[in-house]
């Protein structure tokens, strides 16, 4: 006597709309999968899109970096030490609400909110170089404006000499910071008059559209003749002082990493050359290229300097 | 093994990918494992007679041998893709930069060691052959030292590497202390012979 074949219960047939896409379901398996080991496939700029004009005089002719390069290879120690930690971690950094407390040399002081500082300020974008003091180089396309019309909101007074920025110091966002591998809240600092230099920008956004948080959301400084460390990140504090500001990496090694910090292929870094740079993105075998003095800005800032040794005030 | 992942990723295989500076981090990988492979290297020895198994020495030749390949690949990467080859300054690298001079005296004293580790040598120079793999020693210190002063400011992990480095070493000197005079590496005062001579717990080789 032959078995009778049991009976398919219905609650085991395939529902066809699952038979139909199993295709689908296969590939968003292996896709979820290889995630695991695949960094940064896409690289749509993401971010709510601004409105800006694009500044041609301030603007270099070399091609940009892919917006994946300049937010995936960051040096915000803020998120951990090696350059995919920013853009695994900067997510947790809440940038909504947020403000900028204004101290010191200014008649116009306080607390004020992101919105406050942005409004009324047209934002232009400009394509800078970036050199980092390890020696690689990109080219972006920022979104800001000058640091200088911020500034003279509040009115420095005669005494301010120079400018302090702070980052935000919040442990709980910031996992980097759980470590002491920089004495924290990250601080950087610019003489008044290369902090009201035209070149010196605020930028709020990249490739046209709000800034990244491993990028230095929601604002940052970025300074295009120094090495990146002085352009400083998620800035919630600005202060005009008299004396020199203790800045983050002068305080860690100061004899690595001096005040000024203009990109001077002729003073090297203790540890390595400056002479010479890796532009990120380059074609095989042509990514090393000289460096230039002042990071190929100095017609329009290497005045500021007249007179000093930059030997000694590296 | 490593090698093959890194290959993948360089050409984009798999999914895999090196970031945005792929020559940095192939460069940093291939250094790294030539430092674990030496750390291992070191390890066989008290491994060996921490576990009583004598024939883990039979791996020791191979996993040096992988440790100056990594250390090869790593400075050819170095050369051709970081610098692109550019002679003048390799020159101005190796004399101006103390963590390349280092890394470089690293990697010469990393030959003869790789030269002299076929059994022909072995026997060729007996008891010198001993002596001369004592540089193994330095070449891991050095190793070591090159990566923590190449690190900009994060010295965690070469600090890490440096306290198995000094577990490696220590253990070494404590046992070569505890030995008796005779079996001293560094060969005692004559008429120091007793029974317990050529023991075997003299390092190397059998």
């Amino acid at each position: 006597m032959t078995p009778r074949p049991t009976p398919i219960a219905p609650s085991e047939i395939t529902p066809p709309e699952v038979y139909f896409s199993r295709r689908t379901l296969l590939a968003a398996a292996l896709a979820s999968a290889a995630s695991g080991c695949v960094r940064a496939a896409g690289g749509e700029p993401a971010g709510a899109p601004l409105a800006y004009e694009r500044n041609a005089r301030y603007s270099v002719s070399e091609k940009p970096n892919t917006y994946d390069e300049i937010t995936t290879y960051n040096n915000f120690y803020e998120f951990g030490t090696d350059k995919e930690s920013p853009s695994e971690y900067a997510r947790m950094m809440r940038t909504r609400p947020w403000s900028v407390t204004v101290a010191g040399e200014a008649e116009v002081r306080g607390r004020f909110d992101l919105e406050d500082l942005l409004k009324g300020q047209p934002l232009e974008e400009r394509i800078y170089r970036f050199r980092c003091v390890e020696a690689w180089s990109l080219v972006v396309p920022w979104v800001g404006f000058p640091l200088g019309k911020l500034l003279g909101r509040f009115k420095p007074t005669s005494r301010a000499k120079y400018v302090e920025l702070t980052t935000l110091y919040a442990p709980q966002q910031m996992p980097g910071q759980r470590a002491a591998v920089l004495n924290w809240p990250y601080v950087e600092g610019l003489r008044i008059d290369e902090a009201m230099h035209p070149l010196t920008l605020v930028v709020v956004g990249l490739y046209g559209r709000t800034l990244p948080n491993q990028d230095g959301a929601p604002l940052r400084l970025i300074v295009p003749w120094k090495y990146g460390f002085k352009s400083i990140k998620s800035i919630v504090q600005i202060r005009f002082t008299e004396r020199e500001p203790n800045t983050a990496w002068n305080v860690a090694a100061p004899h690595e990493y001096g005040f000024y910090a203009n990109v001077n292929p002729a003073v090297d870094h203790p540890r390595w050359s400056q002479a010479t740079e890796r532009r990120l993105g380059s074609p095989f075998l042509a990514a090393r290229r000289p460096t230039l003095p002042f990071n190929g800005y100095a017609a329009e800032v290497a005045s500021l300097y007249q007179g000093m040794d930059l030997r000694r005030y590296f | 093994m490593p090698l093959l992942w890194w290959t993948c990723a360089a050409f984009g295989l798999f999914g895999l990918s090196l970031g945005a500076d792929p020559v940095k981090k192939l460069e940093h990988a291939c250094g790294k494992t030539a430092l674990n492979l030496l750390m291992i290297t070191l390890s066989v020895t008290p491994v060996r007679s921490l576990t009583g198994l004598p024939q883990l020495l039979r791996l020791r030749r191979m996993l040096g041998l992988f440790a100056f390949f990594y250390a090869v690949v790593h400075f050819t990467i170095y050369l051709v893709l970081d610098l692109e080859l550019n002679f003048r300054l390799l020159g101005a690298d190796i004399a101006k930069r103390p963590y390349i001079t280092i890394g470089f005296t690293a990697l010469v004293l990393l030959v003869p060691l790789a030269l002299t580790s076929t059994n022909g040598m072995m026997r060729r120079l007996g008891a010198r052959w001993q002596r001369l793999h004592r540089l193994i020693y330095p070449i891991a210190a050095l190793a070591v030292w090159h990566f923590y002063w190449q690190v900009k400011r994060d010295v965690r992990e070469p600090l890490l590497y440096l306290g198995i480095l000094a577990l490696l070493l220590g253990y070494r000197l404590l046992r070569w202390q505890r030995l008796p005079a005779d079996a001293h590496p560094r060969a005692a005062a004559p008429g120091a012979l007793t029974s317990r001579s050529g023991s075997a717990t003299a390092p190397g080789r059998t």
